[in-house]
């Protein structure tokens, strides 16, 4: 296992010496932040304007993460660049004659950028909790100790993590930044939103990844059809993720560099 | 020491690389010739596993490039220059190699001091000429200090003072013992750096011998003949045992004679002549001639 040691470390190279790669990683920890502590402060005004309905139905804990689902495009964007920029650029080819054995590349290459994508994520999650409710302020906020909250953390740095794995193993089946990021970000930011917002096609859209494993971004049950739960949501994500990477691998046990 | 055992690779419906066999032994430059799309750039992909052969196989001192562990210190291979990505520093790209394969990080200094890239090991690479490219490609295959070296189209892109530089340091590389194969389409490069030859053409083996003998057997010698009567003439040099060739335009070409064989053999049958004079072909047209056919295969392929 000494080799997939060192190709840990030629990952982790590849990521740091890169100003794209580490760049979209602090965009994802900026915008997912500087929006939760924006968003608090909008919400201490308005949230005692609000309805007792409206208030039993305000969820601190999601709304503090909606930072991170903006910030998650530039998670998606390091997930697909440290895959499909070998491609893009060629780099490939010298990746490969120094790691011959595509098992191991390929291992190496997902734990690396998953791990990365863990380690960020435990951050900016928590950042983002922190910030979001120091800005509510009481008596919107809750604390780490409140029902839900610390299961919403640990699910959204999972949820990151999957997303994350999930690009990586599509982009590489696709080979082509474009092309996955065509698909990946019409996928989050629309096709999710508007499928989920039509009555019938709920019920089939809850099982899209991102939206699936979402549930567990929020303290309080969704109203709504869904038979997903926090758990099973993260079950189905999961499965998307393991998918796309096994596709991946096979793409790349079995098609020339 | 290489060998590549009945080596097959096809895309789709082209056969890139068709049964090929040979060796490249260590001590020596080998060069690999062939013309464009001959198959020597996928045989040298085939050798470092980026294409898996359709069948056959290339062994690397008995072992497949894929069961080499830490294979950078066995093989080097420059195959393409830009095989890097250009946000990356010359040492950062390097680096990453380095690590890649448990090569001590000081050797990212001491081979960029060799490629002569020391000044600009921290710029990014997206900003190098093709030529500053190649050095970094020649650097990388370097890194390992590996006992086999592979060269695709070296000296591409290169100023003349980098095509002198890459020379010398192949030499270099074969008198210390190396293994060092080198693919190129031009004959006269290779007459200037390979003892051995490897040709091919149309993924077929057509020549594997020392470049001297290479020379010898297919640098031809003939006389060049312009005449309003080739038929005439034609069996004039028959008769007296001489063998001829049609070459471009009317010409006839008597091989195996002199000079002065023809000219006294026109004037005695009172053969008209415009011009009579000794040619050599050159190696390129050496080259050429042997790889032709190949050559017009493919072109008939691809208009297809």
């Amino acid at each position: 296992m000494s080799d997939t040691g060192a190709a840990v470390a030629f990952e982790w190279t590849k990521i740091r010496t890169l100003r794209s790669t580490v760049w979209s990683l602090a965009l994802f920890s900026a915008a997912s932040v500087v929006v939760a502590l924006l968003f608090g402060y909008v919400m201490r005004g308005t949230y005692a304007d609000l309805d007792a309905a409206a208030q039993a139905r305000f969820d601190p804990v999601a709304s503090g993460f909606s930072g991170m689902k903006l910030g998650m495009i530039a998670l998606v964007v390091f997930g697909v660049l440290t895959v499909s920029s070998e491609y893009s650029t060629g780099s490939i080819r010298s990746s490969l004659a120094a790691v011959p054995r595509r098992g191991v590349f390929y291992a190496a290459k997902l734990l690396t950028g998953t791990a990365t994508a863990l380690v960020v994520s435990a951050v900016v999650v928590t950042l983002s909790f922190f910030a979001a409710q120091t800005m509510l302020g009481s008596p919107a906020s809750v604390s780490l100790s409140d029902d839900g909250v610390l299961r919403a953390l640990i699910g959204g740095v999972l949820y990151m993590t999957l997303i994350c794995a999930f690009s990586m193993g599509l982009a590489s089946v696709l080979r082509s930044s474009a092309l996955t990021m065509g698909i990946l970000v019409p996928l989050f930011f629309m096709i999710s939103t508007i499928l989920n917002s039509i009555p019938g096609v709920q019920k089939v859209a809850q099982f899209l990844p991102d939206l699936a494993g979402s549930l567990i971004l929020r303290s309080k049950e969704p109203h709504g059809d869904g038979v997903l739960t926090a758990w099973t949501g993260m079950a189905v994500l999961a499965a998307w993720a393991v998918l796309a990477v096994a596709a991946g691998y096979f793409a790349m046990r079995r098609r020339d560099a | 020491m290489i060998e590549v055992q009945k080596l097959t690779k096809r895309y789709g419906e082209t056969l890139a690389v068709d049964g090929l066999s040979f060796q490249v032994r260590p001590g020596r430059v080998t060069g690999f010739l062939g013309p464009n799309g001959a198959g020597k750039s996928t045989t040298m992909r085939a050798m470092i596993g980026l294409d898996r052969p359709s069948s056959g196989q290339v062994l690397i001192d008995g072992k497949r490039y894929e069961q080499i562990a830490q294979p950078l210190r066995k093989v080097g291979a420059l195959l393409e220059a830009k095989a890097l990505h250009g946000g990356r520093t010359a040492y950062g790209h390097l680096l990453g190699l380095a690590r890649s394969n448990r090569i001590p990080p000081s050797r990212v200094g001491e081979v960029l001091e060799t490629v002569g890239l020391s000044a600009t090991a921290k710029k990014r690479a997206g900003g190098f000429s093709l030529g500053m490219a190649q050095r970094l490609g020649v650097a990388a295959a370097l890194l390992g200090d590996p006992e086999v070296l592979l060269f695709d189209e070296p000296v591409n892109g290169l100023d003349p003072e980098g095509i002198l530089w890459i020379r010398e340091l192949m030499k270099k590389l074969a008198g210390e013992g190396r293994t060092v194969f080198v693919s190129s389409h031009l004959m006269s490069e290779m007459a200037l750096t390979a003892e051995h030859l490897i040709v091919i053409g149309q993924g077929r083996l057509l020549a594997d011998t020392t470049v001297e003998d290479f020379i010898a057997r297919n640098s031809r010698s003939y006389i060049h003949i312009r005449t309003p009567e080739p038929e005439r003439m034609r069996d004039v040099l028959a008769g007296d045992g001489i063998r001829t060739e049609k070459g471009p335009e009317g010409v006839l070409e008597a091989l195996g004679t002199t000079l002065e064989t023809v000219g006294k053999l026109a004037s005695k049958h009172q053969v008209t002549v415009y011009e009579i004079s000794p040619r050599t072909a050159s190696l390129e047209e050496a080259f050429m001639q042997l790889t032709a056919d190949a050559v017009d295969f493919r072109a008939d392929l691809e208009v297809r």
